[in-house]
């Protein structure tokens, strides 16, 4: 089977078993990001063929929400907390060291192919701040210190 | 005695190593012979104690922390199974002063409870809100909450008893609950915590408040940043199931409510009730027009209550103790408690419920401990991204709604993030409005194009360039989205921008008294 193919699978596959939620739409496309790690424009189509809905409507919706993204992600995600809370404990310099030790900017992904950063607005890890998550893993009190170890170990587990 | 062993499983007590304690608890006993029950509770809430492990005594559970993996040995070695003193003992959990000081109300179990355990639950108190709800009429329901004084939680403070009504009141065949989780300002975490130390309290103020008002359907909208929250509320609505708690004819009254978790995909302005039910009919989340009102044509047009996590968490022990219970805490027209939270520079940051009306200062330092950087605080924002930052000279305001709004500041849903003087007010000035152009939801102008205009004059003023045609140029498009956006997004972004350019001039390259006024 080919690689398009079996993209077609896996999104007919949850396409039939979420369609008749109500609001489906939003369901429907976590679903297929979390098990392609993106939403693939070829997707579209058939998800809003099935919803019956035009193609622009269903591209509204993925260009809408932070979350949702239309290209393949690094093996992991990080996201972090760019808000008032991290930026009170010195979340500004850990965004410089983190951009630098990665060689990346928010939403791109390093050479490698092994992370993509993404800022995120609050991970409501406040009392424990900066924060920042990989995957579902939260790391609270984050510094320029052991980013680089935190980052390290999530390569591990991998 | 067997031992009993605590250590939560709540997601910021993880993320400094928590569940790597717990590991090392559980291999340290085996190696040692010793068997006990290790026991994932909720977090009190006490953060700079976190990961902070219990015992069960005679004399109650005992608490040390913070314990990091490499304190694991010598607890043992000093016999902390059985309360033995070590350099990490706080002593008597309930006595320890910032818990002992606070009125948990809405937190009553939670730090106590294993979350997901239906049996702990009901055996602290839970499910007695619903048992005698079932007994009255929906009428009676939502007198009980409109008595109790509630006023919705997620900042907006209207009274959810009115809400109820209203809904309660406008025939439908369909009608829906919403629980709106979508917790996204900085420096709020109340809502997590409940949706993770005690999930079973929100199902149960959802089953209430569906019951009141005719919602066989509810829905919590929860934010994609809290796949712990998630994780938990799906254990805990299964196990409601399965137990008849929820679903159809709910413990043989004939009542059904069935519930569902939806995921939102990190749009701050689906915290917004109408951007939100957009968000959950499966379209962009725009924010709607007003009227109609949500509780007459809200989700798919249905009259729908639409609830903050702690409005509806409050609901339980509002039905369990009677209305006139909630109301006796607080003061003025705040009634009840509020579960307030420290966050950013503070040395004791953590969960603090307590009636309205402590100040703002005796929060900051009583609680608080002042700054963690042991620097002066500078200024605190409370509220969110869309609340003012306050300046020392109002820290003696009271908590309570209309205190803080006669001094242009808001309450919201009670985060407090404090910041030293280190910190650039006009940086963080900038910072709100490309918050706001981020996060625009693009439906009305002033928000959409005002929050990019504002942080481009912000680069300018930053940079010193035509102060006296700029500074005039932020307040002429502050008061435009002050006064012409559609919701509070655009609307309220002004308040974090304009208090710090009124409180803290300096920081903006200007130090002309006359120029500041609001």
């Amino acid at each position: 089977m080919t690689e398009l193919n079996a993209m077609e699978t896996i999104v007919q596959d949850i396409i039939a078993a979420l369609k008749d939620k109500p609001g489906a739409l939003l369901p429907i496309l976590h679903a297929v990001q979390d098990k392609l790690g993106y939403v693939p424009s070829d997707s579209v189509p058939a998800i809003a063929k099935a919803l019956k809905l035009s193609r622009a409507e269903v591209h509204g919706v993925i260009s809408f929400y932070h979350y949702f993204r239309d290209t393949a992600p690094g093996k992991q995600t990080i996201h972090l907390c760019r808000a008032e809370s991290c930026q009170a404990m010195g979340g500004k310099k850990l965004e410089a060291h983190v951009k630098s030790t990665l060689g990346i900017d928010y939403h791109e992904t390093t050479a490698d192919g092994k992370f993509s950063l993404e800022p995120v607005y609050c991970l409501g890890n406040c009392a424990c701040s900066p924060a920042m998550q990989i995957g579902h893993d939260i790391y609270g009190r984050v510094s320029a210190d052991n980013f680089e170890s935190i980052i390290t170990q999530a390569e591990d587990i991998a | 005695m067997s031992i009993t062993i605590y250590v939560p499983c709540d997601s910021t007590a993880v993320s400094i190593g928590a569940d790597r304690v717990a590991k090392t608890i559980a291999q340290e006993a085996l190696k040692r012979n010793i068997t006990i029950q290790l026991i994932r509770n909720g977090s009190r809430g006490l953060y700079w104690l976190e990961p902070m492990v219990e015992v069960l005594t005679d004399a109650g559970r005992k608490a040390y922390g913070p314990v990091q993996v490499s304190d694991v040995a010598s607890l043992f070695d000093a016999d902390f199974v059985n309360g033995g003193e070590h350099p990490l003992y706080l002593g008597l959990t309930e006595e320890i002063e910032y818990l002992k000081k606070q009125q948990r109300l809405t937190f009553a179990r939670i730090g106590i409870t294993d979350p997901i355990s239906l049996e702990d639950y009901i055996s602290h108190e839970g499910y007695q809100g619903l048992s005698n709800a079932l007994k009255l009429s929906q009428a009676d329901i939502v007198k009980a909450v409109t008595d109790s004084g509630l006023r919705g939680r997620g900042g907006a403070a209207f009274p959810t008893g009115i809400k109820w009504n209203t809904v309660l009141n406008t025939p439908s065949e369909q009608k829906y609950i919403i629980c709106n989780a979508d917790e996204g300002d900085s420096g709020t975490f109340s809502d997590r915590m409940v949706m993770e130390s005690d999930p079973f309290v929100l199902i149960e103020g959802m089953t209430i408040a569906g019951i009141a008002v005719g919602a066989t359907q509810g829905y919590i909208y929860l934010r994609i940043e809290y796949p712990h929250a998630h994780k938990a509320l799906n254990t805990a609505i299964e196990k409601a199931y399965a137990a008849g708690y929820l679903g159809d004819n709910i413990k043989g009254s004939g009542k059904s409510f069935n519930l569902e978790v939806r995921l939102g995909a990190g749009a701050y302005v689906c915290g917004e009730e109408t951007s939100l039910m957009e968000s959950l009919e499966g379209k962009r989340g725009l924010v709607r027009f007003k009227p109609p009102l949500p509780a007459i044509s809200g989700l798919f047009g249905k009259p729908t209550v639409v609830n903050n996590v702690i409005s509806l968490a409050s609901v339980p022990i509002i039905l369990d103790k009677g209305g006139d219970y909630y109301r006796d805490f607080g003061m003025g027209r705040s009634r009840g408690t509020l579960p307030l939270q420290l966050a950013g520079n503070l040395k004791h940051t953590g969960l603090v419920e307590l009636g309205f009306g402590m100040t703002l200062r005796e929060l900051l330092y009583d609680f608080g401990g002042g700054s963690a950087s042991g620097r002066p605080i500078k200024a605190v924002q409370v509220g969110g991204p869309l609340g003012s930052y306050l300046p020392e000279s109002q820290f003696d305001t009271p908590l309570d709604y209309e205190a803080f709004a006669a001094n242009w500041t808001v309450l919201g849903h009670g985060g407090v993030v404090a910041f030293d003087d280190t910190a650039n007010m006009a940086e963080l000035a900038r910072y709100n409005m490309e918050f706001c152009a981020a996060e625009s939801c693009g439906k009305c102008t002033p928000c959409r194009i005002g929050s990019t205009r504002g942080y481009e004059v912000m680069d300018e003023i930053i940079a010193g360039q035509a102060l006296d045609k700029n500074i005039p140029l932020l307040r002429d498009l502050c008061n435009t989205l002050l006064n012409g956006s559609l919701c509070a997004l655009g609307g309220m972004t002004p308040y974090p921008v304009l208090s710090a350019l009124n409180h803290f001039p300096k920081d903006f390259g200007v130090d002309d008294q006359a120029n500041t006024a609001v």
